[in-house]
């Protein structure tokens, strides 16, 4: 029997584990223990995320887990290389400070008798969102996408108001609509290559481009997949359900929906580009083309929406739209540089929206529930540690030196310089945004540290360790991927080059 | 045309997946709108048992010791349809209750009413 390395295992244990963890919080009837479950398992899986990150990194190697008995044409695989790695200790890392620092929102908002419920969700969607970076089938993903999408609403309407639930149907429909277009997609290309698995179709794809057959529906299917893909991750033109599920939901739900769950989708579409449907197809199909231009207008009319909001979390959530927008152009530069920029961006939204969540959640519960920028005057006074860490957030996204959006901003422009045709518009729509974000998220900056006369005699507000741990957690990467990013987006650029072989 | 009539059943469900696909959409009546989810998944299932069977050809099962592949047809998207078909009833099942419960609060299942409703209370 050949030795089997026991790293292997991990990508797998670690989607079983979060699911087990559903499982187990069902039984307790109680959501504090619930909550220390959920944080166990997560810091479980983001050190065995940390070894498989150094084990493959060093080793810079890709490897495949066989799920049953069937060997590589029939059965289920995982996949697991340095870019996975990398999103599933990033991803952890995120869960665990936001989780951690938004508990008491979940205790405040959600009812006693439901908050394990609320834990089982999160289990859930953190077990669908690794699986969605691990898997190697096209179906599989699609069952973790459905999953994802339970548990994302079950996670907006867990709050139990009329707008979370009006948000919530909002946010269902519109998701439908795309998981919808992804299965089709997924059917017909099963039906025209004759596998489920991400390497054997991309070797019958590229022998269908080879012979010319099937053009017409390979370009359609491209299409469904990726405007599912598109829809699932709100890229601008389906942007809709952001802002009232967000608007509405806890604050940690807000938080790990626009910081997490989107961006699962989005590394499910990098890692079909690369390894299903190859970058020279994507771009002979024009399909890159298109991403490119609805990534470049969200980024534009994301920030134009979120000038006009006057509530802050949809101001956040239209925000989203426009980093989401980033990420997109990012992919459709086409080149791999561009795609290295698109994931540093991942990266570094995930560690930045989180925090703005939080610290407005933090705001919202100072002004006693009302949400309007105007209400939040000199709540920074009042809660000094949630001020900084949402000034800091706001001029990362806006993208001060130092800080994660400033480097992912280089990475942006510097790579326009390897796609000439999209340069022009890549380096005018960047500057033109960010002049916009500097225009919406500066107001808001600047009411939180205006003295209100009000709150001057009210209370200051206890703030408890764990928000202040998480906010400094997230203020810390955000520095550190400001400062260290070299070896981040070397790990992400041999990933890259893997992943095309 | 010929086409057309090889693939008479692939045909057949992707019109029925736009017609779904565009009551999810534009259907103001919530519970017309999850029929709409059903027929556009139902459409799939379609699809994908089209493509699975071959005329001629039986279920892979074996009987009578036969091992040949090429008496059976393909069992994966029979697999693929099952496991569909529990996607879709869950989600079937989450989405009307969300319906009942915003049926209870506001009193309607027409999504404009309802985001009418929603904005006064807003607004308030």
């Amino acid at each position: 029997m050949e030795h089997i390395n026991w790293i292997h295992n991990i990508p797998f244990f670690s989607i079983f584990l979060a699911m087990l963890g559903g499982i187990i919080t069902a039984l307790i009837n109680n959501g504090k223990i619930a909550y220390k479950i959920h944080m166990a398992i997560i810091f479980l899986i983001c050190i065995m995320s940390g070894i498989l990150l150094v084990d493959v990194a060093a080793k810079n190697e890709i490897f495949t887990f066989m799920m049953g008995h069937f060997p590589a044409p029939w059965g289920n695989e995982l996949r697991a290389g340095p870019l996975e790695a990398l999103m599933a200790v990033t991803f952890s890392v995120v869960m665990l400070l936001t989780v951690g620092g938004g508990a008491n929102f979940v205790f405040k908002d959600v009812v006693p008798e439901k908050q394990h419920l609320y834990f089982i969700m999160l289990n859930a969607l953190f077990g669908a969102m690794l699986a969605l970076i691990y898997t190697n089938d096209i179906f599989t993903a699609y069952v973790f996408i459905e999953i994802n999408t339970i548990a994302s609403c079950a996670l907006i309407m867990a709050k139990g108001t009329p707008q979370s639930m009006v948000g919530t149907t909002h946010y269902l429909i519109i998701s439908l609509l795309g998981s919808g277009l992804f299965l089709l997609g997924v059917s017909i290309l099963y039906g025209i290559t004759g596998h489920l698995l991400f390497p054997q179709m991309k070797e019958a794809i590229v022998e269908l481009i080879k012979t010319e057959q099937y053009h017409m529906p390979l370009l359609v299917v491209t299409g469904f997949i990726f405007i599912g893909i598109a829809i699932k991750s709100a890229l601008f033109p389906f942007h809709s359900m952001l802002p009232g599920a967000y608007g509405s939901a806890t604050p940690t739900s807000s938080g790990i929906l626009s910081g997490l769950v989107l961006k699962s989708y989005i590394i499910l579409g990098i890692k079909l580009i690369y390894c299903v449907f190859s970058a020279q197809v994507m771009e002979s199909l024009r399909i890159t083309d298109i991403l490119f231009a609805f990534g470049l207008s969200g980024m534009v009319m994301g920030s134009v929406y979120a000038m006009k909001e006057r509530t802050m979390k949809r101001m956040l959530a239209y925000s989203s739209v426009a980093q989401i927008g980033y990420i997109y152009m990012g992919i459709g530069m086409g080149t791999r540089v561009g795609v290295t920029a698109a994931c540093f961006h991942i990266l570094a939204h995930a560690v930045t929206k989180t925090l703005l969540f939080l610290c407005c959640g933090s705001f919202v519960e100072d002004s006693g529930g009302k949400e309007k920028i105007y209400h939040m005057r000199g709540a920074a006074l009042r809660n000094p540690l949630a001020g900084i860490g949402y000034t800091l957030g706001a001029l990362s996204m806006i993208g001060i030196p130092l800080l994660a959006g400033f480097i992912s901003k280089v990475y942006f422009a510097t790579a326009s310089v390897y796609s000439p045709g999209k340069m022009a518009a890549v380096l005018i729509v960047l500057g033109v945004s960010m002049v916009l974000n500097a225009l919406y998220f500066l107001p808001s900056v600047i009411a939180i540290w205006t003295p209100a006369k009000e709150a001057l005699n009210s209370p200051s507000p206890s703030v408890s360790p764990a928000f202040a741990v998480s906010v400094i957690g997230f203020i810390a990467l955000n520095l550190i991927l400001g400062i260290y990013y070299r070896p981040i987006t070397h790990i992400i650029q041999i990933s890259l080059d893997l992943l095309a072989q | 045309m010929n086409h057309l009539e090889t693939n008479f059943y692939e045909a057949v469900s992707v019109i029925l997946f736009g017609i779904g696909f565009m009551n999810l959409l534009l259907q103001n009546n919530l519970i017309k709108k999850f029929i709409g989810l059903n027929i556009m998944d139902t459409a799939i299932y379609l699809f994908l048992a089209a493509q699975g069977y071959i005329f001629g050809r039986v279920a892979p099962i074996l009987t009578d010791g036969v091992i040949d592949a090429s008496y059976y047809i393909n069992p994966v998207p029979a697999g693929l349809v099952l496991t569909g078909i529990v996607v879709s009833v869950s989600i079937t099942a989450f989405s009307l209750a969300l319906v009942q419960r915003l049926y209870k609060h506001y009193g309607s299942l027409n999504m404009d009413e309802i985001m009418r409703l929603s904005r006064e209370e807003e607004g308030e």
